[in-house]
């Protein structure tokens, strides 16, 4: 059996993308600038691109900018915004479960003079609206905050943290590339000025994004040339990118009561069944969750092993040890919960989607506990005959769940 | 990314499990750089007799793992102790280069082993194997 889990990496082109790709793939190969007839088909499809883009999430379509994927939003928003206030001021808050988009860009913008506050998180991976409002500083420029965390699949207050950012009167952009066409996603209800999506995370083509920008907030241009997407973000349009993820968002929106159901209810079987295997834990909050996100670590293996071994019976997941990441460390967002090393390292990551039949959920349940137990019967920290760890690496003690 | 060679020793290890009779156990690595090894040894007459391991770690750690035990096994001591971590890495068609230290460490597994076969006889073994390798630190 073949089983792909691994869909908060990628997710296969949804059927209405491809649909609604080809004909700018095939026959409509016109520059949406120019004036002539398969142009003005070209400028009309991206038109109404934007406009469905902007009617998933209660935006208007002159606030919807097309660009490269959730990387380049992420980078314009956090560099535009630092450059758009920096007459008010130079400081930055964002979290420390980011994703490298930010993280790293936050990075860049410190070794340019900004002075940036990482928030902690608590065990479960959220950040409280209070801890927002005591770092905001009358030098505040920007507070950046994700909407749905990629590893642990953490849902974060984001209502409220922009209420108390704007309130401040600093920008408040938000990463939602893991959360738009998985949950309800709407700009005017959520109260943002910024925020990032990413069409290849809920069935569009991959490298092609959007970046909303909310009226009256004035970014500098991303890329200067032509002055396409009103002059923000220059060079001839990717019609057929943009076409392909306003389809998979408006099918994504359009069903999306009953697939958060269905594929929650999935998760929660599988939450359940790979919960019976012994000294495993659960990462992540249990009810402020994304529907697909099954995230776990299991005590004396390693990740990137679990990863290969699945990979062996045609299972896709993704690891956050050190050895997944080619780093030292295991993942950021694992040791900001609270992890020891030694149990990050042991960490998996399930993402399902509704394309997750009930017997490749089974089958799922089955070959992770296989596979642990494989490598665990391989383990030096694995006492087979008491089927328990020689060694428990939990300095401020072990959590009550496990 | 990993070539077919270590794809098969880490899904068909070789030697891995318990050597309950071994006469030199080494256990190199730390949990919280994410991998460790420990290889078990039964040697006679200077001759390695049997070898096992147990891996914790990815898997190129498994896989040098398996393959380090495969080319000393009924190999002398001497033998065993010329073993380079390059040499693990080019019997199994090479590592990324970020799992090199992998190899690294099925080297010092198989030194350290050694160096407790020599304690065990009260001998020293740093002459003979050099530093033991008991180092606490992450590659
Ligand atoms: C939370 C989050 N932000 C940003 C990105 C980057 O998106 P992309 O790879 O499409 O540029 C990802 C995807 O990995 C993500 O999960």
């Amino acid at each position: 059996m073949f089983v792909y889990s691994d869909n908060a990496a990628t997710m296969p082109l949804s059927r209405e993308a491809f649909e609604a790709m080809l004909p700018f793939l095939r026959d409509n190969f016109g520059n949406a600038s120019s004036v002539y007839g398969v142009a003005r088909e070209a400028a009309r499809a991206l038109h109404g691109a934007r406009e469905d883009v902007a009617r998933a999430l209660g935006a208007k379509p002159e606030e919807i900018y097309f660009t490269g994927g959730g990387t380049e939003s992420d980078n314009w928003a956090l560099k535009g915004a630092a450059e758009a206030r920096r007459a008010r001021g130079r400081h930055i808050v964002t979290t420390a479960i980011e994703h490298h988009a930010v993280l790293h860009t936050a990075e860049y913008l410190g070794r340019q003079g900004c002075e940036i506050t990482l928030l902690p998180v608590d065990e479960r991976g959220l950040v409280s609206p209070e801890q927002v409002r005591d770092a905001l500083r009358p030098d505040t420029a920007l507070v950046s905050v994700m909407l749905a965390n990629n590893e642990i699949g953490t849902i974060e207050p984001i209502r409220e943290i922009a209420a108390v950012t704007r309130a401040h009167g600093a920008l408040f952009h938000t990463d939602a590339v893991q959360a738009v066409g998985h949950i309800p996603v709407d700009v005017t209800e959520l109260g943002v000025d910024l925020l990032s999506l990413a069409g290849h995370k809920f069935g569009g083509p991959k490298g092609v994004g959007a970046l909303y920008i909310r009226k009256g907030v004035r970014l500098p241009p991303l890329l200067h040339g032509g002055g396409h997407e009103r002059g923000l973000r220059s060079g001839t349009e990717n019609v057929a990118g943009a076409v392909g993820l306003a389809a998979a968002l408006t099918r994504a929106v359009q069903t999306l009561p009953e697939t958060m159901a269905l594929v929650a209810a999935r998760r929660a079987r599988v939450i359940d069944g790979l919960s019976r295997i012994p000294f495993s834990l659960l990462t992540g909050d249990p009810v402020r969750r994304l529907p697909g996100n099954i995230s776990f670590v299991f005590e004396a293996v390693e990740g990137e092993s679990l990863v290969l071994g699945l990979d062996m019976v045609g299972v896709c997941a993704s690891s956050g040890s050190a050895c997944s990441s080619g780093s030292l460390d295991p993942s950021h967002v694992l040791l900001a919960i609270g992890l020891p090393h030694e149990v990050a390292h042991g960490s998996l990551r399930l993402t399902i989607s509704e394309n997750n039949t009930e017997e490749e959920i089974d089958y799922l349940i089955e070959q992770v506990t296989n596979i642990v137990a494989r490598s665990r019967r391989m383990s030096p920290l694995w006492n087979e005959e008491t089927q328990s760890p020689t060694e428990r690496f939990w300095p401020q003690g072990v959590p009550a769940s496990l | 990314m990993y070539s077919e060679k270590v794809m098969d020793h880490f899904s068909n290890p070789r030697n891995v499990g318990e050597l309950p009779d071994a006469n030199a156990v080494g256990k190199v690595g730390n949990p919280k750089c994410g991998d460790i090894m420990k290889m078990m040894m039964r040697i006679e007459n200077d001759v390695i007799a049997d070898v096992k391991f147990k891996t914790f770690g990815c898997g190129a750690a498994v896989a040098t793992s398996s393959m380090a035990t495969e080319l000393v096994k009924g190999r002398t001591v001497t033998e065993a102790l010329a073993l380079t971590n390059k040499a693990v890495a080019e019997a199994l068609d090479g590592l990324p280069p970020v799992k090199m230290h992998c190899s690294v460490l099925a080297e010092e597994a198989i030194k350290s082993a050694i160096s407790d076969y020599y304690l065990r006889q009260g001998i020293d073994p740093v002459p003979i194997v050099g530093c033991n390798v008991d180092c606490e630190h992450c590659h």
